[in-house]
């Protein structure tokens, strides 16, 4: 799989202190990362392109209306109004969102704290101050949701083309050859990628 | 003066300030930072800043510390908020009275919180006063090359 070098990571940065945003957008530039950052969670659910997040059902948000792509997000836990958490929440609630890793951030070590983000979804937690070291951390995961995307976006094509099979001839037949030899890979290789969703492949 | 003399009493200021723990090596990352070469001015304007910054939630501080009734949810939101820019930047001494605030905030002991804030008000201002002379001698070092 050919993954774009020449184009750097989006990270999106979410603190209300100003030292801290200019000290994390810092290390993120210094680490080749592309910056944006805002001053809370608001902010940056307006800059995700979800709006109203009082309301009740998630407004999902089709990956081409975002005129940037974020790669990651990485957040303070303490902000007044929405805090990193309630964030978190949000993100991984839109269909378009919980797929963009986030990290959360936060000056207190409180285990239950860690836990309680970690379990809502967080891929990440660091102790504040945030440290050069702590950036090397953050490239994995982004690769790591590429190739989920990536693979998830194999499995849309798949159903595509066999679902298209009476209206196009030889170019679906050899797909959906293919399509089928992948899918037995994909049941086979179950318990590598558990968030097949088997009920594409009918 | 010369270069190398001003760089003499810069080096001199810097090691004071860790010796005497003002400054912790979070500060040391952030002249790493610098010294990577792409952003000169780096320091200078996170420390203005975190100073700023400090400025402003002392003000409030003594604001919600003057009233009849001390909110004391408000006062330690405040100084939590000091506790975190401070650490980020490396003020350890400041960093250090902001936990024993936050201490007398929970136990709601008003002439504790006074003495709290005097006392980092006091950190406060000589750090910045270092800071200051900090910047100075480097904008004279690099006014010389």
């Amino acid at each position: 799989m050919a993954v774009a070098t020449e184009t750097p990571f989006h990270v999106l940065a979410v603190d209300d202190s100003l030292p801290d945003r200019k000290l994390i957008e810092r290390l993120l530039k210094t680490s080749s990362f592309q910056v944006t950052t805002v001053d809370s969670g608001s902010k940056a659910l307006e800059f995700l392109g979800i709006h109203g997040e009082d309301s009740s059902p998630p407004v999902s948000v089709h990956e081409d209306q975002l005129e940037v792509a974020v790669n990651l997000i990485i957040t303070d836990y303490c902000m007044p109004g929405m805090t990193g958490y309630d964030l978190l929440k949000k993100i991984k609630e839109s269909t378009s969102l919980r797929d963009i890793p986030v990290v959360i951030m936060s000056s207190e070590n409180i285990p239950s704290r860690i836990n309680r983000c970690l379990e809502e979804g967080a891929d990440e937690f660091f102790l504040k101050p945030v440290r050069l070291s702590d950036m090397s951390k953050l490239k994995p995961h982004i690769l790591k949701s590429r190739c989920k995307e990536h693979y998830q976006q194999e499995q849309h094509q798949q159903s595509d083309s066999s679902s298209n099979e009476c209206s196009n001839t030889t170019n679906s037949s050899s797909s959906s050859e293919n399509s089928n030899s992948r899918k037995r890979k994909a049941e086979d290789n179950e318990e590598v990628l558990p968030q097949t969703n088997r009920s594409r492949h009918s | 003066m010369a270069a190398a003399a001003l760089r003499e009493q810069l080096n001199a200021l810097l090691a004071s300030m860790f010796a005497s723990g003002l400054v912790d090596e979070q500060f040391q990352q952030l002249q790493m930072l610098q010294d990577d070469g792409s952003t000169p001015g780096f320091v200078a304007e996170v420390v203005t800043l975190f100073c700023d910054d400090a400025d402003r939630i002392i003000s409030e501080l003594a604001a919600l510390l003057e009233q009849p009734v001390v909110d004391f949810d408000k006062v330690d939101a405040y100084v939590h908020q000091l506790k975190g820019s401070s650490a980020s930047i490396g003020a350890q001494k400041v960093k250090f009275t902001c936990m024993q605030f936050r201490q007398l905030c929970q136990d709601k002991n008003r002439d504790g919180c006074i003495m709290a804030l005097a006392v980092v008000r006091n950190e406060f201002y000589d750090l910045r006063n270092k800071f200051q002379t900090m910047l100075q001698l480097e904008q004279q070092i690099q006014a010389q090359q």
